[in-house]
């Protein structure tokens, strides 16, 4: 017979659309992170250390890249004979056909694949934060207070709260209320998007909203279980929790790595995180530079100048470069002598000779000022960058460019050129 | 496939020092993320031999541990595997190996409940790549009875007394074996990788048991080179042996030069290794790096030079590592000088401390302070 205490469904459908041309192609938890890893490796290293060994992983926009990473789960040692982690896209039934419209529309679309494990409890998590939390804590919690369902929440800044769904508590823990994104927040308790439920409770809700559009846990699920009288409990999390869903908190939440002893570290023998290597080689060091203030992945090798960056795996930097506060991710080239401030580099991008990144003075991107701010220069995957061009600041840059692409050999500050992707 | 794989890896060499207390050769860290083993089994793997067996004898926990699992190499599959095997006492047999070919015939079952028509047989202390195709291809096309795979040392023919030294005629049969000369007088040297049909093994083994005969080299290649028809195959791309101190020094440091690294690293085919799960390097400021390999997990606070630094090795402040090998887990504390050494693994080196081998030789650091100080 087969039983599992808890199952993990985890939510890795979206987009993550402020993150610009870096989700063009991939999802957002298929994003880099850290030099090696992807944003999904977190929730999902988090599962397995927390005892966790049956993950679904729902997935919808551009799946290709997620599935290439996660395959039958060996780096996180999901690979089981019974459970291991599963891919679950949206699929095509006899009478209609749907796309998962909203989280917990995702959820019940895939009740049989929960069914099937005969849990007692649910959990559900989002692809997309950076953050080590053990989960049977949390279950322990939600067993210990006779709760239904349980919301993990994170303590932020006043001005902060409006950007998040809030839950007001009593001091028993008890949910009383519910804000979802309020312009005056009445608590500063964000809900980290994490719920377990115990299962019979959310068997139940999913199947009487079935037909609720976009169904999604925040606005339709939990208050409709509320309603019900049952017992909704908040989880106060007090570790490191970092949403990376701007390009501007993203590329903090790298650079934050870099600090001596980093809130956030990744060398503790404790609480690994685990991710697919495909570069095994060490990094080489050439003696035309000098590194002081990153982190370097494996295989890269480096005859630049870098200083306070970020670079992943198989990453070549070539001689006179000079690298600084910025993300370069996997198998990307930077040519002699470019100069590189604060910019977000995909993987295997070409940066010809000579070009210079981050130039001029900051103006307002063009084309969206909400997305490309802060002073980055960001560059989707697969990108060419000619050589010799200056490039300035809010700036995104997405396909193969050319010379011709660039006037007198400059993007100015605030430009934007997006040769392919569904942008364009 | 047509072939199994055989790997040796229970040999000890007195030659490599203090290094081999800890470990057998086959499991020597190599090249900053790899062990010495991972080049023979990523070439079995990547000729598609699905069935390897190694052979472990001597101080082979460390080897155990890496083969723990067979999936980084590929091994994990119903169709073949990899199989670990270490003397056993049996009802005729009480005796560990006492040689190569008896090492071959106590393990006769394997080679008998195979169905590939050939063996192929390596050695773990050998770093280079070399697809096993191509050499049966050469057996079958000259209707040998044995291929010997050969690397001409003409450039640096002062380490031919470590190897088999052979001579050739015209179509490549072996006339002449000598076993580690101390005049050479041909620069040929056999890299002990051996193809050989799997009933013509059998048949070698069991007649070389009858005569209580042990050594595979002795008693079978060289007593046999009149008889059977014994070919060599020369290879011609790195090859490199790492049974000694200096070999094993000169041979980590060849990953600093760029042809050899884009040759192991860059190239097709993959060199594949246990996976660790550590995090990327880090560099804190007052780092100071210069021509060195840094493997994942190091974090440096101080200056490397020209040197190699496997996984998660703690360089501290202040601290200079000059022309040296250190190996995994090692972490060094603030103000140390260490030049011209070999570093054993998981070492603590005191603060202050000073560490340099004289006259050219390589020094090997073993030093087991406590890492903590509570």
């Amino acid at each position: 017979m087969i039983k599992k205490e808890m199952i993990a469904m985890l939510l890795a459908g979206g987009q993550g659309s402020r993150l610009g041309v870096l989700t063009s192609k991939v999802a957002k938890p298929a994003v880099s992170f850290g030099g090696k890893y992807k944003i999904i490796d977190f929730p999902l290293s988090n599962c397995i250390n927390a005892g966790i060994d049956t993950v679904g992983v729902l997935t919808q926009y551009r799946p290709l890249r997620l599935n290439q990473h996660i395959g039958i789960g060996v780096p996180w040692d999901l690979d089981r004979n019974i459970g291991g982690v599963t891919v679950l896209p949206p699929y095509e039934k006899s009478t209609s056909s749907e796309w998962y419209t909203g989280t917990a529309n995702a959820i019940y679309q895939n009740i049989e694949y929960m069914q099937y494990y005969n849990p007692d409890y649910v959990l559900i998590l989002s692809g997309d934060h950076i953050y080590k939390m053990d989960y049977e804590v949390m279950l322990d919690y939600h067993k210990s207070k006779h709760a239904d369902v349980t919301i993990a929440t994170f303590n932020v800044s006043e001005e902060e709260a409006s950007r998040f769904g809030v839950v007001l508590s009593d001091e028993d823990g008890t949910v009383t209320e519910f804000e979802e994104k309020p312009e005056h927040p009445r608590s500063t308790k964000a809900s980290m998007g994490i719920y377990i439920f115990s299962w019979n409770v959310l068997k139940e809700a999913l199947e009487i909203l079935s037909d609720q559009p976009e169904c999604d846990f925040g606005k339709h699920i939990i208050p409709y279980i509320h309603e019900q009288g049952n017992k909704v409990v908040a989880y106060e999390y007090k570790g490191y929790w970092k949403d990376v869903g701007t390009l501007l908190s993203y590329w903090e939440a790298n650079m934050e790595l870099i600090d001596i002893i980093p809130e956030f570290n990744l060398y503790e023998e404790f609480w690994k995180i685990y991710t697919k290597n495909d570069v095994l080689p060490p990094q080489y060091i050439a003696d035309t530079t000098k590194v002081e203030g990153c982190i370097i992945g494996e295989g890269s090798e480096i005859y630049g100048e870098i200083y306070n960056s970020v670079l992943g795996a198989d990453v070549t930097v070539e001689e006179g470069a000079v690298i600084r506060d910025s993300i370069i991710m996997n198998g990307t080239v930077i040519g002699k002598n470019c100069q590189i401030n604060k910019a977000i580099i995909s993987e295997y991008v070409n940066v010809g000779e000579g070009v210079v990144l981050g130039a001029f003075d900051e103006a307002e991107n063009d084309k969206a000022p909400n997305i490309y701010a802060g002073g980055l220069v960001t560059i989707g995957e697969h990108s060419v960058i000619p050589k010799g061009v200056q490039i300035g600041k809010n700036t995104a840059i997405f396909g193969e460019t050319v010379a011709a692409d660039y006037e007198n050999g400059v993007l100015p500050s605030g430009g934007s050129l997006i040769k392919v992707g569904e942008e364009s | 496939m047509r072939a199994i794989g055989i790997i040796l890896a229970g040999g000890n060499s007195n030659r490599m020092r203090e290094l081999s207390n800890k470990r057998a050769i086959a499991a020597m860290p190599m090249a900053g993320s790899y062990r010495s083993i991972d080049f023979a089994l990523s070439n079995m793997t990547n000729s598609h031999i699905q069935r390897v067996a190694v052979f472990t004898q001597y101080n082979s926990r460390s080897l155990n541990e890496h083969l723990s699992s067979s999936k980084w190499w590929d091994f994990g599959r119903k169709q073949g595997g990899l199989f670990v095997f270490t003397p056993t006492i049996t009802h005729t047999n009480s005796y560990w190996y006492k040689g190569t070919a008896d090492a071959l015939y106590q393990n006769l079952n394997f080679l008998k409940e195979s169905h590939e028509p050939y063996v192929v047989i390596a050695s773990g202390d050998g770093i280079y790549k070399l697809d096993y195709n191509k050499v049966l291809e050469y057996h079958i096309e000259k209707g040998a009875d044995i291929t010997v795979v050969c690397k001409d040392l003409a450039e640096d023919p002062s380490e031919l007394d470590r190897f088999g030294v052979i001579k050739t005629n015209e179509d490549g049969r072996i006339t002449e074996f000598e076993e580690k000369p101390l005049v050479a007088d041909s620069t040929i040297a056999s890299i002990g990788v051996y193809v050989v049909r799997r009933r013509q093994l059998i048949e070698l083994l069991e007649n070389c048991a009858k005569e209580e005969r042990t050594d595979f080299v002795k008693d079978i290649l060289i007593r046999h080179k009149g008889v059977k028809k014994i070919y060599a195959y020369q290879m011609d791309s790195y090859w490199s042996n790492i049974s000694d101190v200096d070999a094993y020094y000169r041979t980590n440091m060849d990953f600093l030069k760029k042809d050899i690294r884009d040759y192991f690293f860059k190239q097709y085919p993959d060199v594949y290794s246990k996976i660790d799960d550590l995090p990327p390097a880090k560099y804190n400021r007052g780092a100071y790096v210069k021509n060195s390999l840094i493997s994942s997990g190091c974090i440096i606070n101080g200056a490397v030079e020209n040197s190699v630094l496997f996984k998660e090795v703690f360089v501290g402040t202040n601290s200079t590592i000059k022309n040296s090998i250190v190996l995994n887990d090692v972490y060094i504390g603030d103000n140390v000088h260490i030049e011209n050494c070999i570093v054993e693994s998981r070492d603590t080196i005191r603060a202050n401390s000073t560490h340099i081998g004289q006259n050219g030789k390589i020094e090997i650091l073993i030093e087991k302070n406590s890492r903590y100080i509570v």
